[in-house]
């Protein structure tokens, strides 16, 4: 009698528990399926397809379509991944200064700060790199500011050592490789800004003290004790960089020149007016596989896992 | 319970394979997952137009029940900046004027920035047989062939446009609609070449030729992604006409193009947006539409346009009425408005760009002389000499074509 009536309550309770944790996943399985999973069914589908929007499309497994996508377009394939890559390593360079102070040195101006860095979401994208075309191009904001400062010969300057690198034509900013890594690593500095202070915030400083005290330079704290212990940050911060960074292509249509272009514009330009949405779909699983290997590579390397 | 943990399998074979230990677990479910995305991947073929029709020529579109009676609305798509607009700033003149002389209430929409995305945007719908929402839009000529070719727009009812025989002789008898059944022109306009004296350094750019080879404006010529003009232009300059010309013709255009391109004479090729650097001198010399440039020279008088010796591109952007429109009657009523030469003298009176109504010349005349004057605007017979229109193209050129143009654009 007494074992019936204790069975009864804890079989329910078991059964609970198998069901709620799958009604909770339900809504994001959903939705993944339907925005992600599908699309990308329909996405590697498209791209072994042929005939024309005119006449439909059937499923031949046609893999030339991928061979031509490739030996055609793996210049502007190349150029946005080293973009990307480029504009990953300039955040970085800005961003984890800028994390630390925000994160340590700011005292009461710590909300302010970060408020900052997210203010520029408040403006649609493509009018902050709009904006840009104003700051760099003729008669713009820099040219008026260094020419009222008598700088010009610095931008000069700056401009002849970018067409040395192969980063810019030697006399002009705007229209340049320089100005669309440029506008890249603008756009994409929250995001590395943010998972950084999210990491930093919560480094023991006490840990660096500890260094100091056993006779560490700053610079040996930071490589053997900060850094290790930032890596989750700086990986989390440069994979939302470059994921987006290397196929976006706002940035090289609005601050680039025909020189510069990325493989969004490729791909913007096969499905929207050539209408080759095989090449295109090719395109964009090419891409996607691409940056797939290279994630993968700079997670294992980066020996952080766990966190993806 | 073990049982239930067991994978749900479908297929009894991948079942009795199990059993066997033929398979093991994870073999049989990535199988199935196997079997199950290749379905998927089979499921997302996509239907063309043509099948319905049999294959024969043009389908036709299918009208909706027209609502035009009891709904007083007009959904209207057109290209930013192509309309009146009140000096207060906000308002439409002629828009707020049609509404209130017949009582129908126009929505007006400016998402029609390029020909091919709101092909992109429209043809799912088209395709699928269903409503875009919209009962008129303005496409250019080449983009009113294609949707007349695959039967996304109805025939006119010209019962409900009395005045469509103010439609300019020239643009009556056009290739790709004779008679104008389906289509009638909003505005035309012609591409020539502006420059900007102050980055050229004064130096006048009248030539093809010089866009696309004069060092002084080495890496600050644009050329347009409408590959009729851009490609219409320099064909002209080689002394081929297009409205007749062969693929060894089109495709040694494109070859002066691509040369230019990778010597770095070219900047960009663009769409509306050439406007901005060209006033401010970033852009020194590129193609361009008249109306553009007729409205940049009110703020900076300086700014030369050329319509070259070799020959300029026209063009029309046209209304049609789209397949299922819920308010076709609605919409002629509203062609019907804008072909009263008074009505499209106050539109071109704003917007600078070529009247397809006869008489507007004469209403403008007494009402703003300063426009009538202009050749870019009321063109006269030895200008409009110089302009050719680009002939039809049938779907295999399109597609050749277009590839052509858009690896030199993305190359």
């Amino acid at each position: 009698m007494t074992e019936a009536v204790s069975a009864g309550p804890a079989r329910r309770r078991r059964r609970r528990l198998n069901w709620v944790p799958y009604a909770l996943l339900a809504p994001g399985m959903l939705w993944l399926i339907v925005f992600f999973a599908v699309p990308t069914v329909s996405l590697v589908s498209q791209s072994l397809q042929t005939g024309d929007v005119f006449n439909g499309y059937t499923l031949t497994w046609h893999v030339q379509t991928y061979v031509d996508a490739l030996s055609t377009y793996w210049p502007q394939l190349v150029r946005s991944l080293v973009y990307a890559g480029l504009a990953t390593v300039f955040t970085l360079l800005l961003g984890y200064p800028l994390a630390w102070f925000i994160a340590h040195r700011s005292g009461r101006f710590k909300n302010v700060l970060l408020v900052l860095v997210i203010a520029p979401f408040f403006t649609s994208f493509l009018i902050r790199t709009l904006a840009w075309q104003t700051i760099l191009g003729n008669g713009g904001l820099l040219e008026t500011t260094t020419d009222a400062l008598h700088l010009s010969w610095l931008l000069h300057g700056f401009e002849s050592f970018l067409g040395l690198v192969g980063l810019g034509t030697g006399n002009q900013l705007l229209y340049t490789p320089f100005a669309v890594v440029a506008g890249l690593t603008y756009n994409f500095l929250p995001f590395m800004v943010l998972p950084l202070y999210a990491n930093i915030e919560r480094l023991d400083l006490r840990l660096v003290e500890a260094a100091s005290d056993l006779y560490a330079t700053p610079a040996s704290a930071f490589r053997k004790v900060i850094w290790p212990l930032s890596l989750p940050g700086v990986v989390a911060g440069t994979l939302l960089t470059f994921i987006p960074a290397a196929g976006d292509y706002i940035n090289s249509v609005l601050l680039g020149s025909t020189q510069t272009v990325m493989i969004g514009q490729v791909i913007d330009s096969q499905f929207l007016r050539v209408l080759n949405y095989p090449l295109a779909a090719a395109l964009s699983v090419s891409l996607m596989a691409l940056i797939i290997t290279f994630v993968t590579v700079y997670v294992r390397r980066a020996g952080t896992e766990e966190l993806v | 319970m073990p049982e239930q943990r067991t994978p749900d399998l479908s297929s009894l074979a991948a079942r009795a394979a199990l059993a066997r230990g033929v398979a093991s677990r994870r073999t049989v479910v990535s199988g199935v997952f196997g079997i199950g995305a290749t379905l998927a991947l089979a499921a997302c073929g996509s239907k063309g137009t043509k099948e319905t029709a049999g294959g024969s020529a043009s389908p036709s579109a299918k009208a909706a029940t027209d609502l035009s009676d009891t709904e007083k609305l007009v959904n209207w798509s057109n290209w930013p900046e192509y309309i009146d607009v009140a000096e207060s700033g906000g308002g439409h003149p002629t828009l707020e004027e049609f509404t209130k002389k017949l009582g129908i209430k126009v929505n007006y929409t400016e998402d029609y920035n390029d020909n091919d995305e709101f092909y992109a945007k429209v043809r799912p719908l088209l395709a699928a047989g269903e409503d875009t929402g919209r009962d008129t839009w303005c496409s250019t000529d080449w983009m009113v062939a294609r949707l007349i070719r695959q039967g996304y727009v109805q025939p006119l009812d010209l019962a409900n446009i009395p005045n469509h025989g103010n439609v300019e002789g020239s643009l009556l008898n056009v290739e790709f609609d004779p008679g104008r059944k389906y289509s009638l022109p909003w505005q035309s306009g012609f591409a020539g070449i502006a420059y900007n004296p102050k980055a050229t350094g004064g130096k006048k750019i009248e030539t093809v030729d010089q866009l696309l080879t004069d060092p002084a404006l080495k890496g600050r010529v644009t050329l347009l992604t409408e590959m009729r003009d851009t490609v219409g232009l320099v064909m002209m300059a080689m002394g081929k006409r297009i409205d007749k010309f062969t693929d060894a013709d089109f495709m040694a255009a494109i070859d002066e193009i691509k040369k230019a391109k990778e010597a770095g004479q070219i900047k960009g090729f663009t769409g509306n947006e050439y406007t901005k650097p060209l006033a401010s001198g970033d852009t020194a010399a590129c193609i361009a539409w008249t109306g553009d440039v007729v409205q940049l020279q009110a703020d900076n008088p300086a700014l030369g346009y050329v319509l070259p010796e070799t020959g300029c591109t026209l063009w029309s952007d046209n209304f049609v009425i789209p397949a299922l429109a819920k308010h076709k009657k609605n919409a002629e009523l509203l062609i019907n408005y804008y072909y009263d030469p008074a009505v499209m003298a106050q539109v071109v009176d704003y917007v600078n760009y070529i009247s397809p109504v006869q008489g507007t010349k004469e209403v403008l005349t007494k009402a703003d002389p300063g426009v009538a004057d202009n050749q870019l605007i009321f063109p006269s017979p030895a200008t409009l000499e110089r302009a050719q229109v680009f002939r039809g193209l049938t779907e295999e050129e399109e597609t050749k074509y277009n590839q052509a143009f858009q690896s030199v654009v993305t190359g």
